[in-house]
Order: structure tokens, then sequence, then C-alpha cells
């Protein structure tokens, strides 16, 4: 069977599945369409969320980057790992015990006032907007490259799947499909890694495999692979970065509170039966996250060896990567290497018109470059390409191949429903049940989340087929943004009794104001090109060099501060909001969720 | 639903001994992701773990093996106090 007709099968078996299950768990009463009747086990919903959470971002974009970083894309490892552990000590069994649907629920009853959660919906919108415009590009992107049509075909038929599942059918069905989903994403993301560390280190565990040796010589393939890097010219890989080592700091708390702020994920720790079960929840969460993201560091250098390996089919022997003929001959390259310069994300332009490749750091002093008549590097490899070419790199069977574009996909989708469906409660139960429409009924609410689910998915599609200019660093700024608003005031709403809703409410505007204008005096306002301000007076990254990816951090401390500051000079938090904190710290009492008042 | 927080259990202790616990969690959460893996990951590059520089490893393995295991620690050790305190849901 061809790679095409084996990857429509692949793909359309697990649509299938998905669409099966949300039938099935069709969801009857609000309660159910939200949190999936508080029935689900802790170890499914650790899965679940573990699907929810790997996106296309984690799937297809972080192995090449850290490919392309070295050591320093371990902030990605770090950032998006760590911030499990904030959640399941500081937050989850807290917001379990408190008994309520949503992130802005808990605001407005906390903070006794629609004003607060109000706000904590705007800075939810936001955050999840910035972030599911790139799910939907990803979408597109993941369709057109394995179905063969177009950008927009793809995103047209990624909001038609999305629609489906994610309306019809609820939490409950997006619940089960996520655990489908998650064992597709993991089995397509390990086979490969598998195969391929096999190959290298005769290890079948990617992570001993990349502290292992190279099959047959006493050379660790860490080791070789800085050898091979500092021949070219690059950095080592195991110590290159690319930020200095305040900004790698900065990012990794920005990552790291930006995951425990976003509502998605949150809200996951709403569903389980118990206060016990949302600590240990957040622990299989991680476990089936980790799985993936220990992964992540071989898939990373595997394939960085493999491609050098490629270029350079003498390195390995010869480190002399300058001699006349140690460079890959351009009409004797891999047919996959033909395949993706279709795509336009692989590149050669032969700079010097010697027929060959040369691969290399150009930026390099070394003077070895220039003496051999090279002129500049002259392959350019797009960083997306590297998980999804991995297998083709490797020469493994097209079952594969096929199996990483559904898990590709997967990935992509369900995390773009879970994203809609905190999107969807915000508006129909945080917005017009609780503010504008008190008496809506249950139904009209059900069917008032259904409309706002489908709008979303419309805005979110028309936005991924008009990207105003941002794709894979938009992710990063949707964590800062989370960083900045959601997180500080869930944390003070916990920890401290005495803070009242003025500073709850001022802290929330600081923290995601000030994140957002530095992202737009960087970016753009609202992404817009063109529309950067301050950078060109100021230069890039003005303030204390901090890259705008990075600023949620310092967006939290505002906010922490600025909390702190107004609480002290207005009134007190009434007695009987204290006295709720109180209760919310232990777990006794804890009772079913209660979405009414 | 009734209120059965009758302060026949000693509130005030239990959450100081969850602060304590989450003090030492946030203590060992921080030193191997911060400290081993980017402040001291360049001096740990010198030790080698099998075919890893130890410095690489915090950053890349190390720590977010580390994060799983402390989750369950601390569900372990929450559960306990929720015992000893007798504040737990049954």
């Amino acid at each position: 069977m061809s790679l095409q007709a084996l990857t429509y099968l692949v793909v359309g078996l697990t649509f299938a599945i998905y669409i099966g299950i949300a039938v099935w768990a069709r969801a009857g009463s609000t309660k159910e369409f939200y949190v999936a009747g508080g029935s689900v086990h802790p170890v499914l919903n650790g899965m679940a969320t573990g699907a929810d959470w790997m996106s296309a971002a984690s799937f297809i974009s972080m192995a090449g980057l850290i490919s392309n970083m070295g050591y320093g894309g371990g902030l990605f490892l770090m950032g998006w790992t760590g911030g499990y552990v904030l959640l399941a000590m500081l937050l989850a069994p807290y917001l379990r015990k408190f008994g309520k649907f949503t992130v802005p629920q808990f605001f407005g009853t906390r903070y006794y006032s629609k004003g607060a959660s109000t706000v904590a919906v705007m800075c939810l919108l936001m955050a999840s907007t910035t972030y599911i415009i790139g799910q939907m590009t990803g979408v597109g992107v993941a369709f057109s490259r394995f179905l063969g049509v177009s950008n927009s075909t793809g995103i047209y038929i990624g909001m038609g799947i999305v629609f489906m599942y994610a309306v019809f059918g609820g939490m409950k069905g997006i619940t089960y499909t996520q655990v489908a989903q998650y064992c597709v994403l993991i089995l397509a993301y390990t086979v490969p890694a598998i195969f391929i560390s096999l190959h290298l280190t005769g290890n079948p565990i990617p992570q001993l495999g990349l502290g292992s040796d190279m099959v047959g010589s006493s050379v660790s393939l860490l080791a070789k692979l800085d050898a091979i890097s500092t021949d070219l010219g690059f950095a080592q890989y195991t110590t290159s970065t690319r930020i200095s080592q305040f900004n790698t700091f900065i990012y990794t708390i920005s990552l790291m509170i930006g995951t425990a702020g976003l509502p998605h994920v949150i809200v996951r720790f709403f569903t389980v039966p118990k206060v016990k079960d949302a600590r240990s929840s957040a622990g299989w969460a991680l476990v089936f996250i980790a799985l993936l993201y220990t992964t992540a560091p071989a898939v990373a250098a595997m394939a960085r060896m493999n491609l050098l390996k490629t270029i350079n089919p003498t390195i390995m022997t010869n480190p002399d990567v300058t001699a006349p003929d140690a460079q890959l001959v351009y009409t004797e390259r891999p047919d996959w290497m033909k395949r993706w310069e279709v795509t336009g994300l692989l590149k050669f332009e032969d700079k010097n018109g010697d027929g060959r490749i040369q691969y290399y750091n150009d930026k390099s002093k070394d003077p070895k470059f220039a003496a051999a008549g090279w002129k500049g590097s002259e392959l350019k490899v797009n960083a997306d390409i590297i998980v999804l070419a991995n297998p083709e790199i490797a020469l493994l069977p097209n079952w594969v191949i096929a199996l990483v574009a559904a898990g590709g996909l997967a990935a992509a989708l369900s995390t773009a429903a879970g994203l809609l469906l905190a999107i969807s409660s915000a508006i129909s139960h945080d917005l017009l049940k609780e503010k504008f429409m008190p008496d809506l009924t249950e139904k009209g609410e059900l069917m008032a989340g259904k409309i706002s689910m489908a709008g979303a998915i419309v805005i979110a599609g028309y936005l991924g087929l008009n990207p105003p200019g941002f794709a894979a660093g938009t992710v990063a700024i949707a964590f800062g943004l989370a960083a900045s608003s959601i997180f500080p005031a869930l944390m003070m709403g916990i920890f401290s009794k005495t803070m009242n809703k003025h500073g709850a409410i001022a802290g929330m505007l600081a923290g995601i104001g000030i994140t957002m204008f530095y992202v737009f005096a960087h970016k753009g306002i609202f992404f817009v090109k063109g529309t950067e301000f301050l950078v060109g007076s100021l230069g890039q990254n003005f303030f204390l060099g901090i890259e705008p990816n990075a600023f949620g951090t310092i967006g939290a401390i505002v906010n922490f501060a600025v909390a702190f500051a107004v609480k002290n000079m207005t009134a007190p938090v009434p007695a009987h909001i204290a006295k709720m904190v109180e209760e919310v710290r232990i777990p006794k009492g804890s009772k079913a969720v209660d979405g009414a008042h | 639903m009734q209120h059965d927080h009758e302060h026949t259990h000693d509130e005030k202790g239990y959450w100081k001994a969850t602060l304590g616990l989450i003090r030492n969690v946030l203590i060992v959460w921080f030193v191997v992701s911060y400290g081993f893996g980017i402040i001291l990951a360049p001096m740990l590059n010198s030790i080698k773990l099998g075919g890893y520089p130890l410095g690489f490893w915090f950053a890349h393995q190390g720590s977010m093996y580390i994060f799983v295991a402390l989750i369950f620690i601390y569900a372990k050790l929450m559960g306990n106090l929720d015992e000893k305190f007798g504040v737990s849901e049954k």
C-alpha cells in the first residue's frame, strides 16, 4: 500500500474511534457537559490531561527546537513539566474542595464580586485564544502535509472534526476521547524513537540510549555529537545556549507558572471525585506527559546526529569536514530530502557551485571553512520538520510514518478541543448565566455553551487561516498571559485569607496589562506587524534584557505587588470569606461539584 | 450538606504542617531544576552519568523524573497529614 493510502487509513481509523467515543459518551446535563459528572478515575483523568496538555507545539515543534538549541532547549522540558508540581500542591486540591465548575466561578465566589469573575473571564479568553490560534494553524499544517491538501482545506477539515466531538460530546466525550488520543500520540512518538535509539546505540529505551555509547564504539553518543558539532563550527550540543542564563531562568519560571494558570488544565482537577484524587491526578498527568517529554531530548539529539551524518557521510571516521569528498553530493541526496524540499521547509542553495551540500555554522570564526572555499551554509532545515521527518530519515517503514501523522493530529486536535471547552464554559456560564441572563434554563445554558463553542471554532479557524503574523512563539506568550494574571490571583485566593476583591482585580489587570504592553511593544499591537513600539528607541528586550516570551514572570511579580499594595489601602475582606478560605484548606466536608448558588 | 467542623481537629496545626511540607517540596523542586539544571549546570557537566554530562542530564532528564516523584511523595505525605489531624474526607 502506498504511503498516502496508508496515512488516510490510519488517520481515518483513529478519527472514527474518537468520534465513536464522543457519540457513545454524549452529555446529558450541564454538569456532565462540563465535568463528566465528577466520575473520572485519576489515572484516566491524568491520561486525558496529558493529551489535553500536549499540543502540536509539544508533539511537532519541541524536539525540533531542542535539536537546534541543544542544552538550552531544556527550558521547554523543565518549564512545561515543573508547573505540575505547583499545580498539584498549590492549586488542584483546593480548587477541587471549592467545588465549582470553572475558574471564573472561583474568582466570583472567593473575591465576592461579579467584577472579579468578569476580569478573570477576560484574562482566560485572552490566554486561551492566543493559544488556540496556534493549534488551529498546527491542525492545518499537519493535515495539509500528510493528506496532500492545501493548508486552508486542512484547517476546514480540522474545524469540522473539532466541532463534532467537542460540541456533541462535552467534557465526558472529550475526557474519554482524549484518553484514546493520548494512546495514539504516545505510540506515534515513542515507536520511531525506539527504532532510532536501537539503531544508533543498541539500547531500545531512548532515555537510556541518549546516555549510551554509539554502536560499535566506546564513544558516547553525546560526546560524539559534541565533537561533530564543534567540527562544523557549531557550539557543543550539551552546553550550547541561545539566550543568557538569566533569561533561561526567567523563561522557565514563566512557562512553569503559566502551566499552573492555564484554565483548560486547571479545570481538569474539578473533574475528579475527591480532594485526595486531585493531588494524585496531577502526578498521573505528569507521568503520562513525562513519557513524551523525556523521549523528546533523545529524539532531538538523535535526529541531529542522523542529519549531520547524512550530510557529512565520512564524519564518523574522519573529523576533517572540509576534505574535498566529505560532503554529500546534492544529486545523490536521499528521497526524504526530496520530499521535504517540495514543502519548502527544507532548502538547498549551492552558494559555492561545487554540487555538494555544506551545512555548517557560517558565523564561525574558524578559517578552515573559508580556506576550503565554503561560501556560507547551503542547507536550511525548518525545525518543525524534525519530528515528522525523523522516521523517514531513519528509513523506518511506512506504517510508522502514517502513525506519526495520526499522532500529530491527535496532539493538535485534543488541545484545541480542551481550550474550546474552557472558552465556551467561560462565555455561556460565567458571562451569560452569572452576569447577563440569570434566568437562563439549564437547557438554554447547554445550548449557549454549544453555540459559543461553535463560534469559538469559527474565530479560531479564521485566525488560523489568516494568522496575524505569528505561529510558534504565540504558545509561549499564551503561557506568559496566564502566568501574569490567573496564577497569582488563584494562589492568593487560597494562601492569603486577607486578600480582598480590590487587590485581586487590580493585580490581575496590572499583571496582564504590563505583559501585554511588553509583548505588543516587540511583536506589534495584537500581533499586527508594523505596530511595534518603543523597541525602536529603547532597543530589543529593553527591560533588563528580558525576552518578551519570558516576560510573564515579571507580569506575575507585578501582579503580586500591586495586589498587596491595593489590599492594604482598601476595605478588608468580609469575615465570611475569610471563614470560607479556612474551610477550603481542609479536605473534610468536600462534596460533589455544584455549579448553582 | 452538613458542616461537621466543630473544631475538634486542629485546623491551625494542619495548615502549618501543610505549608511546611509544601516548602520542603519546593526547595527540592527549585534545587534540581533551577539549581542543578540551570545555575550550576556548567559546573556539574564535568561529572558524567553514563554518557550524560550531569548538568545536561538534570536539564533534559533528571528534573522531570524528580518532579514526578515529588508529586506522589507530596500526595502520600498530605494523605498522612489528613489522617493525623482528622481532616480527611471519609
